[in-house]
């Protein structure tokens, strides 16, 4: 890549011919035949309410990367960054659309209508989950890289058998979208969903966020081709789109769900976007890249983008201000949360390990319940 | 979907018989129930076990899948997830390493992680075991790799019977079920009271249950799958000389119904554990350790555990070496006798 950080801000690498773009780095519209007419719906009050999202994601993230430098998370994979490639996709989905997160989805989580306190429960140590995945249509996180893509397309194969797609009633086509990396793509299961996708024309989205980095390997190390010739090796109908462009993403996302939602069958998007900061908090992005590196991806940021454009056509400062008043508030309650989450009762430990009574299980709660009972019985006796 | 022609309340079936009108049954039953695996429709698989079911059921409930295992328990999830209960198909047992992954850190469990909001009906038949003189990766016996998984449940029928009623009880279960079919027993016949089916769906009244199939007295023999039989014939051996053998199918490998179990033990004072998986680290080590710990002042000897050596599945023409047969068995007999 080259590095410029004097003149204008590079294009995002040599193979950007065709790189969907609606919004460029300064803050101006592009016209795009195609694209443009998927945001024509997003009036400046929708544009508004995207750079909302963005904002406060972001201040989420920033206080979760602060509580786990502080030893209250034992982890935290920040999205710093990603904030238009999670927050355009996830806008242009439907309430009855399904996703597969992978571990750092934020922004989707947020667009899903998850509360993002409850995100934290997972990086607290105090759940494996967090959330209900039918109250918001957003599974749990998925840790084993790639291994969602396929729980995708079977969630895909069952939204066909139940008839929800090509009925043309918008409220109830249907699709499953999930959300992966650009490492996800070397693993086989990828590959496996990518082919289960496209022989059963299933009404799912691929979306990649090639964030440049899978912890400390740069996309040259998974894959000789852009990530969306993959798609394309698969008969999957597949699309570039600049990650950092909130309307783009959100565009393509559109485009791709019409796609799924009409019996068309799969999309691959690959969203080139750039991970700010590290892989998660136990890692040290510093060994292997450079300040000049995040500093070009530091000028092509997705809300300062928006915001240029938002002041452009007409949005005041009073509407800045009283977001940022809005996202101080947000974080400030975020630390709050975080600590008064409780350590979770031993007997959590036995729970739902089956959905059946299971006497494995059983006998060994009741052992244990007997053993801690000991030690109470000795501290009354003692 | 075709209508079950009128039945007699019993037929004698061959055990791949068995569990194809299982699944015509389960799949008659709940719409939701869909077959998947590799050469599964036309073909009806290469043990012909879904025989006919594509034809009737059609191409959206009999899944003919890319050749790609890790896909077909991973989709399964999905399609479990989406309120479907699928049942997969692994053709061969050596075959079931690629959906490894997908078996024991997504399927197993997904529900603990989700504390409960998450079912994921998905069974996984596998045809296992060795003696049918196959190549590599056709013989093995992976239960213990699976069986150290929470989150799963194990099971093998041993004769026609229970593959007809185990099968659907597996189908019927909200947890996943590794279903092991002991494919060398594919073709034994025996009466199946096919009428009976309705009854028992009830996963936990008897899919965890083991069953004393022959009383005994001297010495006990645990066993399940495809080594039930082979306890069986030792047993009747035995009594020729004067040695009265209990035989426990166990059915169930994860859970293990260990009251039932120890209940033997404790008449008995002796046990043998026979499997065909390798004895070290096997279901063998865990049930010689609990009975042990539990039957220890009712036992008159340790226990003894017969099954596969240390060493890869071997060569078809080595197999009946490898394999606890009638010998080996009693040969364990006389050792836990001679105390």
């Amino acid at each position: 890549m080259t590095t410029d950080t004097t003149g204008a801000i590079p294009p995002v690498g040599e193979t950007d011919d065709d790189l969907i773009q609606l919004l460029t780095p300064e803050g101006e519209r592009v016209h795009h035949e195609a694209y443009t007419p998927r945001i024509d719906d997003l009036d400046r009050a929708a544009l508004e309410g995207l750079y909302r999202d963005m904002v406060l994601v972001r201040r989420f993230d920033s206080e979760a990367t602060s509580l786990q430098r502080h030893g209250e998370l034992g982890l935290w994979p920040p999205s710093l960054g990603q904030e238009a490639a999670q927050v355009g996709s996830g806008r242009a989905l439907a309430p009855q659309d399904y996703v597969f997160p992978s571990y750092r989805e934020l922004g989707v989580a947020w667009t899903r209508g998850v509360d993002l306190h409850q995100v934290l429960h997972q990086f607290r140590g105090e759940d494996h989950g967090g959330w209900d995945p039918a109250a918001h249509n957003f599974h749990l996180y998925a840790l084993v890289i790639g291994s969602h893509t396929l729980h995708a397309t079977g969630y895909a194969m069952g939204i066909q058998r139940d008839g929800d797609v090509g009925t043309g009633d918008p409220d109830r086509d249907r699709a499953a979208v999930v959300y992966f990396g650009d490492g996800a793509t070397a693993q086989g299961d990828v590959n496996e969903a990518l082919t289960f996708a496209a022989v059963n024309d299933a009404p799912v989205v691929f979306y990649c966020q090639n964030n440049h980095w899978a912890i400390s390997e740069p996309t040259t190390r998974q894959s000789r081709v852009p990530l969306s010739h993959r798609g394309q090796g698969f008969g999957v109908p597949s699309v570039r789109v600049d990650g950092n462009d909130v309307l783009a993403c959100y565009a393509v996302t559109a485009e791709a769900l019409e796609r799924a939602h009409s019996g068309g069958g799969p999309t691959f998007i690959e969203a080139v976007t750039y991970r700010m900061g590290a892989h998660t908090t136990s890692d040290d992005p510093t060994r292997y890249r450079t300040r000049a590196d995040e500093e070009v991806w530091r000028r092509r940021d997705p809300i300062e983008r928006l915001a240029t454009l938002l002041r452009a056509e007409g949005s005041g400062e009073e509407f800045f201000t009283a977001l940022e008043a809005e996202a101080e508030a947000f974080g400030e309650g975020v630390r709050d949360y975080c600590r008064a989450i409780p350590v979770p009762p031993d007997s959590r430990m036995f729970e739902n390990v089956y959905a059946t009574e299971n006497a494995q299980v059983s006998a060994e709660r009741e052992w244990f319940t007997e053993y801690q009972e000991g030690f109470d019985t000795e501290e009354a006796a003692g | 979907m075709t209508a079950t022609a009128p039945a007699p309340a019993n037929q004698r079936l061959a055990m791949a018989k068995a569990i194809n009108l299982g699944l015509r049954r389960a799949m008659e039953r709940d719409a939701k129930v869909l077959l998947m695996g590799e050469d599964i429709g036309a073909l009806g698989g290469v043990f012909r076990v879904t025989d006919g079911l594509q034809k009737d059921f059609g191409g959206d409930r009999v899944v003919d899948t890319p050749l790609a295992e890790s896909g077909i328990v991973g989709t399964a999830i999905g399609l479990a997830v989406a309120g479907y209960r699928p049942v997969c198909e692994i053709q061969f047992d050596g075959f079931i390493f690629p959906a490894f992954n997908q078996i024991t850190t997504q399927l197993a469990k997904m529900h603990y992680r989700s504390r409960g909001r998450v079912q994921v009906p998905v069974v996984i038949r596998v045809p296992y075991g060795g003696g049918i003189g196959a190549v590599e990766h056709h013989s093995e016996s992976p239960e213990a790799l699976f069986a150290h998984t929470a989150g799963l449940r194990v099971v093998s029928p041993a004769n026609p019977s229970d593959a007809f009623t185990m099968i659907q009880q597996a189908i019927a279960c909200p947890d996943p079920v590794l279903f092991l079919e002991p494919k060398s027993r594919y073709w034994d016949k025996a009466d199946v009271e096919v009428s009976a089916a309705e009854q028992v769906l009830d996963a936990d009244a008897g899919l965890n249950q083991a069953r004393i199939v022959r009383p005994g007295t001297d010495v006990t023999l645990a066993a399940y799958g495809p080594s039930v039989a082979t306890a069986l014939r030792a047993a009747s051996a035995a009594e020729a000389e004067g040695h009265s053998l209990e035989v426990v199918d166990l059915r169930s490998i994860s859970p293990i119904d260990f009251d039932t179990l120890t209940e033997s033990v404790r008449r008995t004072g002796r046990l043998v554990v026979v499997h065909e998986a390798p004895v070290f680290f096997g279901a063998g080590a865990e049930i010689a350790a609990r009975v042990s710990q539990e039957c220890f002042y009712h036992l008159e000897a340790p226990v003894a555990r017969v099954g596969g050596f240390h060493a890869p599945y071997p060569v078809a023409k080595l197999e009946h070496d490898y394999l606890p047969d009638l010998d080996r068995v009693l040969h364990a007999v006389d050792g836990v006798l001679a105390h």
